[in-house]
């Protein structure tokens, strides 16, 4: 299978670690990734905030960097779920490609096939299912199923665990203060738990909580699912 | 729907945006972001939402889930309403014809002042200068209260909530419940401020305060000749008004005055009662997590001897045909005011519903207010974007209306409407060149690289300037890593090198 990886612009610029942890992951369960260097961007960031005219350019590059794969497969819930619901009503000529693309926890269990991959995550972690994830995209409990399997991880859940963090792209800052106090609710959630790592499938709502943890000094780390799955014994992430 | 009892309508005040006295208008609100920004800030008000609308919330998700075909239903609720937008003119000559035939009256009313002059005229012809209502979310559009009053004739609100929102000079902050920002000891206080026979040494016990509203309003009951109501459903096929509630009160205005005058968005029609019995079903369960609403009320035209003998029906349009033409907003019209969405909705939980700045608050209300009046004003420019779109909302609706689609539609009108950001545009457009061209990416990303010794300590950024002030206020940012990911697979092969090396 020709598999391409969509790192997304926001993992391309400031999470390379996820990339590279899904490039380690699923070369691990024996298979090659291409990264196609003409990707960018999804497009959502632009839609998402009313700048239609400027997120069609990037579908269009999408689709065409794409194209030639039979699957892709991307660290982001949020991304996979703006290309396949929004992609082709934008630029209907993108249907075709945007139909190939697949969040991690989806491509592993119903592309591969696979819910043990072989990874090793000795700390109390809590996972927080984003909205995009749980609500467009439907992963359901995908993620906390591949979680199960990894060797050493004490997995604790998160109260409150469907409730929105806040960060809903520019919203964050548009509506500074709700979205701030959406995210103090989330944080002291995350804290009640214990946990010592905060889990999710997506850097951008991480990057939120993050933001708030390492303010407050909490002394949670925030890892994404790409990271806890890629690490082993031998290579602990 | 309407109805809530005193102990359900547990929080605090938020503060009043009132511009004058008793002139409750929604005219210069400010926008959304600043409104919120002082309920977020009381913390009292907060937590009392947060409590009132989970617990509402949960007790839906246990009647929704008694239902094993609530799927079904929630597509056939959505199909109904769907088909009769589609169709709208055909129903609504229907419906004007089988209420004339049964003895009523159809008025049509392009807009909000031409729908009050109609009521005005239709009061002052009675004679009277009071009118008992029935809780209407189309008379508040409406402003009818505000209206009547200038003309010298006083509406008395009869539902309890509601009566406790009109007593307060204050705004409704919630569809079902309106008074949900008010407390009991606040209710009292109201009550022994505002309404002339409340009895002395009042307390603030639900069934004490029950009783006061009770016996003020039946006093009203007995003696009004003019009642105005709002409608829930109106059954096209036999010309039938249909309102639910919960107290009774409604049905009270509904039978006891001479005079009954009913206000109806155009939309809130169906086919048939077989079509009604879909809503009768999701709404209920929807709203006030009941499997049957208590009160159901239904009406045909007039009846010699039974119910009031004048029957008046004003149709509102008032920007809704509007609305219709629009492909992707138009299934806001399917709306049947259940309240879900905002008891489901973190923003309107924080924020209240005040800041919505129109009677119709939390997400729907972020949908309808900016097409029904247009996206000129402050508040319905920012209304498309007071939303983190998780959702929640399109999950819960009974008709399946995709509020973060018709949100993030709006969001481009609002843009495309004009410089309101020119800031914003200005970075929108720098964004999306960078991000047309892998190079200028990288070009970018390499600068963002270069510039991580100057930003940030220890991993992290306190501070960011400009419009990124409003994230760091509360949130540290992270630093730009050493190299981007397609500068490491570049440089390593896609890691095959880096692997080579170990
Ligand atoms: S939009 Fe849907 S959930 Fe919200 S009030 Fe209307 S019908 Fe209910």
């Amino acid at each position: 299978m020709k598999i391409a990886l969509f790192v997304t612009c926001v993992n391309d610029t400031m999470y390379p670690g996820t990339g590279k942890a899904m490039v380690r992951l699923l070369r691990r369960l024996g298979h090659e990734v291409d990264f196609p260097m003409a990707q960018t961007c999804c497009g959502q960031m632009h839609l998402n905030t009313g700048y239609r005219d400027q997120a069609v350019p990037l579908v269009k590059g999408f689709a065409e960097a794409f194209a030639s794969y039979e699957a892709v497969v991307t660290p982001s819930a949020s991304c996979a779920a703006m290309v396949r619901d929004s992609h082709a009503r934008l630029v209907p000529e993108a249907a075709e490609t945007a139909a190939k693309v697949y969040e991690l926890s989806e491509f592993l269990i119903d592309v591969l096939g696979v819910t043990d991959v072989g990874a090793h995550y000795p700390h109390r972690v809590t996972y927080h299912p984003t909205c995009h994830s749980l609500r467009m995209l439907r992963v359901g409990d995908r993620p906390l199923r591949l979680l199960r399997e990894v060797g050493g991880i004490d997995l604790v859940e998160l109260p409150e665990a469907n409730e929105c963090c806040g960060f809903g792209g520019t919203f964050a800052l548009k509506n500074a203060p709700v979205s701030a106090a959406m995210c103090a609710d989330k944080v002291a959630n995350v804290r009640s738990t214990g946990a010592s790592t905060l889990c999710s499938a997506d850097n951008s709502c991480l990057m939120h909580i993050g933001g708030a943890l390492t303010r407050a000094g909490a002394g949670v780390r925030t890892v994404h699912l790409a990271e806890i799955l890629a690490a082993t014994e031998e290579d602990p992430a | 729907m309407t109805g809530t009892t005193p102990d359900r309508a547990t929080s605090h005040r938020a503060t009043s945006h009132h511009e004058g006295p008793a002139m409750p208008t929604y005219v210069g609100m400010p926008s959304f972001p600043s409104a919120a920004r002082a309920a977020v800030a009381d913390t009292r008000l907060r937590g009392n939402l947060a409590h009132a609308t989970s617990t509402i919330r949960g007790r839906r998700a246990e009647a929704v889930a008694e239902l094993d075909d609530w799927a079904a239903l929630r597509e056939s609720g959505k199909q109904i309403k769907d088909h009769v937008l589609a169709n709208l003119g055909h129903y609504l000559r229907m419906l004007e014809e089988r209420v004339t035939a049964a003895g009523g009256t159809v008025h049509w009313a392009r807009d909000a002042d031409e729908a009050n002059r109609i009521v005005i005229g239709l009061v002052k012809a009675t004679g009277e200068t009071e009118v008992v209502k029935v809780k209407s979310m189309a008379t508040q559009e409406i402003g009818l209260n505000e209206a009547l009053a200038e003309q010298g004739v006083t509406a008395y609100e009869t539902d309890l909530a509601e009566l406790i929102v009109q007593l307060g000079d204050d705004r409704p902050s919630h569809i079902l419940v309106p008074a949900i920002h008010r407390n009991r000891s606040d209710i009292r206080d109201i009550f022994l401020r505002s309404m002339p026979d409340a009895p002395e040494g009042l307390s603030d016990s639900p069934a004490e305060l029950a009783e006061a509203s009770r016996r003020h309003l039946r006093a009203k009951f007995l003696s009004a000749k003019v009642a105005v109501s709002g409608v829930n459903f109106a059954v096209a096929d036999t010309g039938t008004l249909v309102v639910l509630e919960s107290e009774g009160n409604g049905r009270m205005c509904l039978t006891l005055p001479e005079t009954l005058i009913s206000v109806m968005g155009v939309e809130k029609l169906v086919p048939s009662w077989r079509d009604l019995e879909v809503f009768l079903q999701s709404l209920p369960r929807s709203s006030t997590a009941e499997r049957m609403n208590p009160y159901t009320s239904a009406w045909t035209g007039v009846t010699p001897g039974d119910g009031p003998g004048e029957f008046h029906l004003v149709l509102l349009d008032n920007g809704r045909t509007a609305t219709l033409a629009d492909e992707v907003g138009r299934q806001a019209l399917r709306c049947i005011r259940c309240s879900a969405c905002l008891n489901v909705c973190p923003v309107y939980a924080r924020a209240g519903g005040h800041a919505y700045g129109s009677p119709y608050p939390g997400p729907i209300g972020a949908i309808l207010s900016p097409q029904i009046r247009g996206i000129g004003s402050e508040v319905d420019a920012s209304l498309p974007f007071a939303s983190s779109l998780c959702g929640a909302c399109y999950e819960v609706c009974p008709v399946a209306i995709d509020i973060p689609e018709v949100l993030v539609h709006l969001r481009a009108r609002a843009v495309e409407s004009g410089p309101r950001h020119p800031l914003e545009r200005t970075a929108m457009n720098a964004a999306g060149w960078t991000l047309r061209s892998p190079t200028r990416l990288a070009l970018a990303q390499r600068a963002a690289s270069a510039s991580r010794r100057l930003v940030g300590r220890r991993g992290r950024i306190r501070r960011l300037p400009g419009p990124l002030k409003a994230w760091t206020d509360t949130r540290d940012a992270p630093v730009p890593p050493p190299e981007s990911f397609r500068a490491w697979w570049a440089r390593t092969d896609g890691g095959r090198t880096e692997e080579r090396d170990k």
